[in-house]
């Protein structure tokens, strides 16, 4: 039996996802139609030995009790949410509810970051780790050299796997292969634990007098997988699938671009049942592939969406409407000629006719093999805002006939005029 | 009686001088009197309005492309009756030169002619003009117009209290004065006696800087105000503004020209030609020029659209003038005095912002900043 960890995180972290995460907690910000850590639990789903999920994080838990009663519902297996009482760290949580995690005796479980995104190789690393004797098995991916320094770098052993150096975030160049932020544990994980956490409360202690910490904090990456690099326990598994960090907000539109291409394989029925019923006569709106479509949503038959877009429930799709590389959040509303392209229409907006909301995509070069996103800064050296997709927050409202260009609106504001390339609190 | 008649003719000459470089990439295709305002050639108002009031013989002062230009106009010059002379200078010869080139036509009678500057739309109130000089009787009048920012201009100062003996005299030229003097500008038409040859030399001359002031030192000089707008729309901007008010002394004189089709908004002229879509909304201040076809669910504001071109659905313009046999695509965002040369192909959901599009260009990405596109 297996079990599976997803860290959610909590208020205070993913302040670059903001504003999409102002109104909404980041983890349930919906990507290609569904929250982003639904995506996570659909892939725990695919395991077959996998039989309870814990999404642990310090979000109150009303953020997400409906959330967690709903894909009980839909995928018909255990998940809690566990709620840290503070940030404990990657894996501080784990082990203040290690007595969860152990409970019923898995066999292993996994850990995975609830920042990242992809198409996550969780039965090839169960496999993996059946060959293994090992107490972590982490999956990893190829880097660019240039990029590689903002991951947690691994050195591993070319024929065994085997990992020999770990370092996070290093200042030099160190590996092209990273940490995907996805691992599999034995339960044998919490001896070790349990050995940091003891260390560190008597640092703690000595330190009181000093430290504002009123909590000890344990990263995984940090405190477990750097002193286990060389001791033969732990393995990295190497993914060439797709993997993206999902941290800043311009991250979604490249994140709903994967998903959506990943339905092509896992949930083609995800991408059709498009069109609207008019009288006897069922008119169906120009798609270009992927496009994700919730049922409740209407598509004027004259709109033309895609490629690479999601409409959430109840938004309204006005005749003439074109709409490309963007996410279209529940009960927005489009109206006729408008134009929206790698951007996100936040909950309830409203955009006029003949509007144009348009964003730059910042998706990784296309021309370098292993290339990622690059996490820019929100501005430039010049204090310019850096081109990025454009954000609308909730209810945010866009009058006819403008244009909003690579700006961010925070949510309930009321533009009367253009905007390029700013922020408008 | 075949001289009689050749004596009676009024004439007038047009100084239509050089590249037009101020309205490329439009004048890259044609020569600027051939561009259209308000789909008729630029020359073509000022002609008409000179025939209105009898002249039967026009010098066209040109340093450039005569030979097209010739082409362009003659059908229309022999439908108005009126004769054209196009007067070729080797080398640009001022504002002033050109008279003295034309001298042999210009003084074949002793009547007074118009020299006119081949940019300017008004609503050429030439009879006025013509019984104002003939009151005063001096040696020239300059047609004047208000501006509100008279610092990029030739200020005229003329005596306009209304006990002044002689009212309307001019006195002074300051060439873009830097303190406030005028507000009344050089209109840029004019009347003149024959007796204004004997001043000029043929030879490179400003007629601002040199003729006038040793007229208006002899009070040879008079001032016509000019009642209604005035624009020099010798460049795309202005071309605009100039379109804008055109269109609004239309709606003035409640001329038919202006349409009342569905979807149009204001003041909008749209040529019978011109095919417009469903679910459109055209203005204010639109021209559609012939042949065109916009397509439908498209918004046009403020701009010029020239023969033959397509808009297609879901395209916005505002301030813009669109060349001849344009292809602007689907969801295309055009503002900001953008300016497309004839037959430029703007892909679908482009956005080009204050854009000068070089003829036979094919734009396939935005524009954001304002840019020339060789």
């Amino acid at each position: 039996m297996l079990k599976a960890i997803i860290l959610i995180g909590g208020p205070l972290k993913g302040t670059r996802f903001r504003p999409l995460s102002l109104d909404i907690p980041k983890p349930l910000f919906p990507v290609a139609g569904l929250p982003i850590i639904q995506h996570h639990i659909e892939a725990c789903v695919r395991v077959p030995d996998l039989k309870e999920i814990i999404l642990l994080g310090y979000y109150p838990s009303s953020d997400l009790m409906k959330f967690v009663q709903e894909m009980i519902q839909e995928y018909k297996i255990a998940i809690r949410y566990l709620q840290e009482y503070t940030a404990l760290g990657t894996a501080g949580g784990m082990y203040h509810f290690r007595d969860q995690i152990r409970c019923g005796n898995p066999t292993a479980f996994f850990v995975i970051n609830g920042d990242v995104c992809g198409d996550f190789p969780l039965l090839e690393m169960c496999e993996y780790y059946g060959e293994k004797d090992a107490l972590v098995v982490v999956a990893g991916t190829e880097a660019t050299r240039n990029q590689s320094v903002n991951y947690g770098c691994i050195i591993s052993d070319k024929n065994t796997g085997e990992i020999l150096h770990y370092v996070e975030k290093p200042s030099t160049f160190v590996s092209t292969l990273v940490n995907c932020g996805v691992y599999l544990c034995s339960l044998d994980i919490f001896q070790i634990l349990a050995a940091v956490f003891k260390k560190k409360e008597e640092e703690r202690v000595y330190d009181l007098a000093s430290s504002n910490n009123d909590s000890t904090t344990i990263q995984l990456e940090q405190d477990v997988l750097r002193p286990l690099a060389g001791t033969g326990k732990a393995f990295v598994y190497q993914s060439k699938n797709w993997w993206s960090q999902l941290k800043p907000a311009g991250s979604t539109i490249y994140a709903n671009r994967h998903f959506l291409q990943l339905y092509r394989k896992r949930h083609p029925e995800r991408l059709r049942g498009v069109g609207i019923q008019e009288g006897n006569v069922k008119q169906i709106p120009k798609i270009i592939d992927d496009v994700f479509i919730h049922p409740t949503a209407f598509i004027h038959h004259t709109a033309v969406l895609g490629p690479n877009v999601s409409i959430g429930a109840n938004a309204h799709i006005g005749p003439g409407v074109r709409i490309r590389e963007s996410i279209i959040l529940s009960g927005a509303n489009i109206s006729n000629h408008s134009l929206v392209m790698y951007s996100v229409v936040g909950r309830n907006s409203k955009i006029g006719a003949w509007s144009r909301v348009e964003g730059t995509p910042c998706d990784p070069n296309p021309n370098k093999p292993f290339a990622k996103m690059d996490n820019l800064p929100l501005f430039n050296s010049n204090g310019k805002l850096n081109p990025s997709i454009t954000i609308l927050g909730c209810s945010v409202s866009v009058p006819a006939e403008v244009i909003l260009l690579n700006s961010i609106v925070l949510p309930y504001k009321e533009l009367s005029r253009s905007f390029k390339n700013e922020i408008i609190l | 009686m075949c001289g009689k008649e050749l004596n009676d003719k009024v004439r007038a000459l047009i100084l239509v001088g050089g590249y037009g470089t101020r309205l490329r990439p439009l004048t890259l295709s044609r020569p600027k009197p051939l561009v259209e305002f308000a789909n008729k050639p630029m020359l073509i108002h000022q002609l008409e309005a000179l025939v209105e009031v009898g002249v039967t013989e026009v010098v066209l002062a040109v340093s450039y492309r005569a030979e097209e230009m010739e082409k362009g106009l003659s059908e229309e010059a022999k439908k108005l009756g009126v004769n054209l002379i196009f007067s070729h200078e080797d080398e640009p010869l001022g504002t002033a030169g050109p008279l003295a080139l034309a001298r042999n036509v210009l003084s074949k009678n002793d009547h007074p002619f118009f020299v006119l500057n081949a940019d300017i739309i008004c609503e050429f109130p030439f009879k006025e003009m013509i019984s104002f000089h003939k009151n005063h009787g001096r040696e020239g009048t300059i047609c004047v117009t208000r501006v509100e920012e008279p610092s990029k201009y030739g200020v005229v100062v003329y005596k306009d209290k209304e006990e002044d003996e002689e009212r309307g005299c001019i006195t002074e030229f300051i060439e873009k004065p830097q303190e406030f003097v005028s507000n009344k500008i050089n209109a840029g038409m004019y009347i003149f006696n024959a007796s204004i040859l004997k001043r000029i030399k043929l030879q490179p001359t400003s007629i601002e800087k040199e003729v006038f002031p040793e007229m208006a030192k002899e009070s040879q000089l008079y001032a016509f105000e000019l009642k209604g707008f005035w624009m020099d729309v010798g460049q795309p901007r202005d071309f605009l503004t100039g379109m804008c008010l055109y269109l609004s002394a239309l709606r003035q004189k409640k001329s038919d020209k202006l349409t009342d089709r569905d979807g149009a908004l204001g003041n909008v002229l749209i040529d019978p030609t011109a095919k417009i879509g469903q679910d459109c909304k055209i203005g204010p201040n639109v021209i559609i020029g012939p042949d065109v076809v916009i397509e439908d669910g498209v918004c046009i504001r403020r701009s010029t659209v020239l023969r033959g071109s397509v808009i297609k659905s879901h395209s916005w313009l505002d301030s813009c003038i669109i060349g001849w046999r344009c292809v602007i695509g689907r969801w295309v965002r055009l503002e900001n005095n953008t300016v497309l040369g004839e037959d430029v192909i703007v892909k679908d959901e482009i956005y080009i912002n204050g854009g000068q599009v070089l003829p036979h260009k094919s734009i396939a990405s935005s524009v954001p900043e304002p840019k020339i596109i060789m």
